[in-house]
């Protein structure tokens, strides 16, 4: 098993409030599997998907990866599984303004410390991702000089760069109009078809029945667990749109 | 290894670039501290070495009596305005008797005063002195036109005056003054000489003098009859002990002072001169130092703000970075990276700062006459340059440890 969940929970402390924002999740994911984990604002979703991120720890339970503990990881070894394994994708694109496309895709390859790659290797690499997005053609602009669909392109390219098994995309259309979210999801999809685990997260059941199960989430809880029985193809719907 | 330090650089660079003003801000505190370490320890240097020359320049083997009892270490009374007129010309000759003092060569008594100076239309007030003829041989002076008045016209008080060069310029121009007819104080001199240029000497430059003869200053200009300081020119630095002994002995009789009373002069010899003069401006120079780490102090803390000032901008950049595989070494040398770099900036633009105002001095000071040598120390240099290195890594160490603490989620806030 790819990822298992036990007993999961996570409080938050602000001055003498506790908020509990996860309460007793359990779960598992399967490698290559496309789950949607689906709630309204303030169900916990964005707060799960952190703790699978290895972005942030538990109050409590335990996080298994492939079998392992990650409570017993310290800093280094989450930084590496962020930057090996794991590639994000966010509402907000995050990327870094006044820098151009290659120089925002290639930042992750900075930080990768078990390949060394020469600046040749680098670009490649850059490149490649970069077509897997069709958007080869904008390599050397700068962010701002992008709209938000290239953006968040950008974005999907700069989390694969170092060839990543779960992608984990928070919100990824919230910030496009639907014909551009769209195409982001298809890319999705499409990157699902090539083998890998993609964790989405999403407030629309539309969005979420891009992938292959739900998770369906309210106050904290998985209220329901269930596979996608009319699944949409992104593909197909952009066709309909032209 | 080299791109880890490279790319935290070039991303510093584009934030100073992004953030100008700021920027600016920050590295001026550095600029105007390493400028003033660079301008304090070289101009600093310069002014020891000129005061040295200086004092060297008199010469060395020179005694000097001045009236007032002082410390040995401390400024004479004359330097807090104090007029002391026990010191008198009889004290002078006395010392002048054959045999007296052994071992002196020439000795010089000094008064000088102020007057109206007039030539032609010009009349201004000028500064003259009053001094032995032998003073030429006391000081090393030459004249470089004409002659130095001589014993004989001291001792009949003769109205002759030789003047330094630039009193000769501003009086006569290119016209020679020997022969001509000068007043001072309402009185007509007859200029014989002019002295050879010689430079400022601390507060005063002989070659805005003019020298009349010591009688004749003191009888016909200043109507006094003490001295103001004598020099005596001793034979060898060997026997300075000795004639200023001799010199005690034969002033302590002269004006009835008794076993355990207080000397009512003071006897010092340019070798402690010089002693006092470099602990004095070394003093000086530490506490100028210390103004200038002060300066640097203030840098720091700008660069310190700044940098905490950028690390709340760019929290989401660091939970960005974080999320892309950053450790909190990573984040740490990024923001220490920046730091330096930002200091290093401001140190060098500090130090270009330093040297050209070091010059400005030393073309200042050279045009007011003093021989100012300039000298730019590259001790300073490496100090300053080395101390805004240590400033990025002081001040930039507490927002880079702050910077590293960032959690990863910071990244996926929403504005």
């Amino acid at each position: 098993m790819l990822i298992t969940c036990k007993d999961i929970t996570k409080v938050y402390v602000t001055g003498e409030t506790e908020t509990r924002a996860l309460r007793d999740v359990d779960c598992t994911i399967r490698a290559g599997e496309f789950v949607a984990i689906m709630g309204p604002s303030g169900s916990g979703k964005s707060t799960f998907m952190q703790i699978l991120g290895l972005l942030d720890r538990p109050t409590s339970g335990a996080y298994l990866l492939d079998g392992k503990d990650t409570a017993t990881f310290d800093d280094d070894a989450l930084s590496r599984l962020r930057n090996r394994r794991f590639g994000f994708i966010f509402q907000s694109f995050n990327l870094l303004p006044r820098t151009t496309v290659a120089d925002n895709v290639a930042l992750p390859l900075l930080y990768n410390r078990d390949e060394r790659l020469s600046a040749t290797q680098s670009h490649e690499r850059v490149m490649a991702a970069l077509a897997a997005v069709s958007m080869e053609h904008r390599a050397t602009h700068t962010t701002n000089q992008l709209s938000g669909g290239e953006q968040q392109r950008t974005a999907i390219a700069r989390a694969l760069i170092n060839n990543p098994d779960i992608l984990f995309a928070d919100e990824p259309t919230g910030n496009l109009d639907s014909k551009t979210g769209l195409q982001v999801m298809r890319i999705l999809q499409q990157l699902h078809e090539d083998g890998k685990t993609i964790v989405l997260v999403t407030h629309e059941t539309t969005t979420a029945r891009h992938a292959e199960r739900i998770l369906s989430m309210v106050d904290g809880r998985i209220v329901n667990d269930t596979p996608v029985t009319d699944r949409v193809s992104a593909c197909d719907e952009d066709m309909l749109h032209k | 290894m080299f791109k880890k330090f490279l790319f935290p650089l070039t991303t510093a660079l584009g934030n100073m670039r992004a953030s100008m003003t700021q920027t600016f801000l920050t590295i001026l505190g550095i600029v105007i501290g390493v400028a003033a370490v660079t301008v304090v320890m070289s101009a600093g240097a310069s002014a020891q070495k000129l005061v040295l020359n200086q004092i060297r320049g008199i010469g060395s083997n020179i005694v000097a009596i001045l009236p007032g009892a002082s410390d040995e270490n401390g400024p004479p009374a004359q330097a807090f305005g104090v007029i002391n007129t026990a010191f008198t010309n009889d004290d002078l000759v006395a010392l002048r008797a054959d045999g007296a003092v052994p071992h002196m060569r020439a000795a010089c008594g000094y008064v000088s005063g102020n007057a109206p100076v007039q030539y032609k239309g010009r009349s201004e007030r000028d500064t003259f002195q009053g001094v032995s003829p032998a003073m030429v041989r006391v000081e090393k002076a030459r004249v470089q036109q004409g002659r130095f008045f001589t014993d004989e016209e001291n001792m009949r008080r003769a109205r002759v005056a030789v003047l330094g060069v630039n009193r000769a310029h501003s009086l006569f121009g290119a016209v020679s003054p020997i022969g001509k007819k000068i007043a001072i104080k309402g009185r007509r001199f007859t200029v014989i000489g002019v002295m050879a240029p010689r430079g400022a000497v601390a507060f005063t430059n002989p070659d805005d003098l003019i020298y009349v003869p010591l009688l004749t200053a003191q009888q016909q200009l200043l109507g006094i009859h003490f001295l103001n300081f004598a020099r005596l020119k001793v034979d060898s630095e060997a026997h300075i002990a000795d004639v200023k002994r001799a010199v005690t002995a034969i002033l302590r009789a002269r004006h009835d002072i008794r076993v355990g009373e207080e000397d009512d002069f003071s006897v010092r010899d340019t070798a402690s001169a010089l002693t006092i003069i470099t602990k004095i401006t070394n003093v000086l120079a530490a506490f100028l130092v210390l103004v200038a780490a002060i300066a640097l102090l203030v840098g720091g803390i700008g660069v310190m703000n700044v940098m905490l000032i950028v690390l709340a901008q760019r929290l989401r950049e660091i939970g960005l970075r974080k999320a892309l595989g950053a450790t909190r070494r990573d984040i740490l040398l990024q923001f220490l990276v920046e730091a330096v770099v930002v200091a290093i900036v401001g140190g060098t633009v500090g130090i270009v700062v330093g040297i050209v105002a070091t010059w400005g001095i030393a073309q200042l000071a050279q045009h007011l006459g003093y021989a100012w040598p300039l000298i730019i120390t590259w001790r300073a240099i490496g100090i300053a340059a080395a101390v805004s290195v240590a400033i990025g890594v002081v001040f930039g160490i507490y927002p880079a440890m702050k910077a590293a603490c960032v959690s990863p989620i910071e990244a996926l806030r929403y504005e």
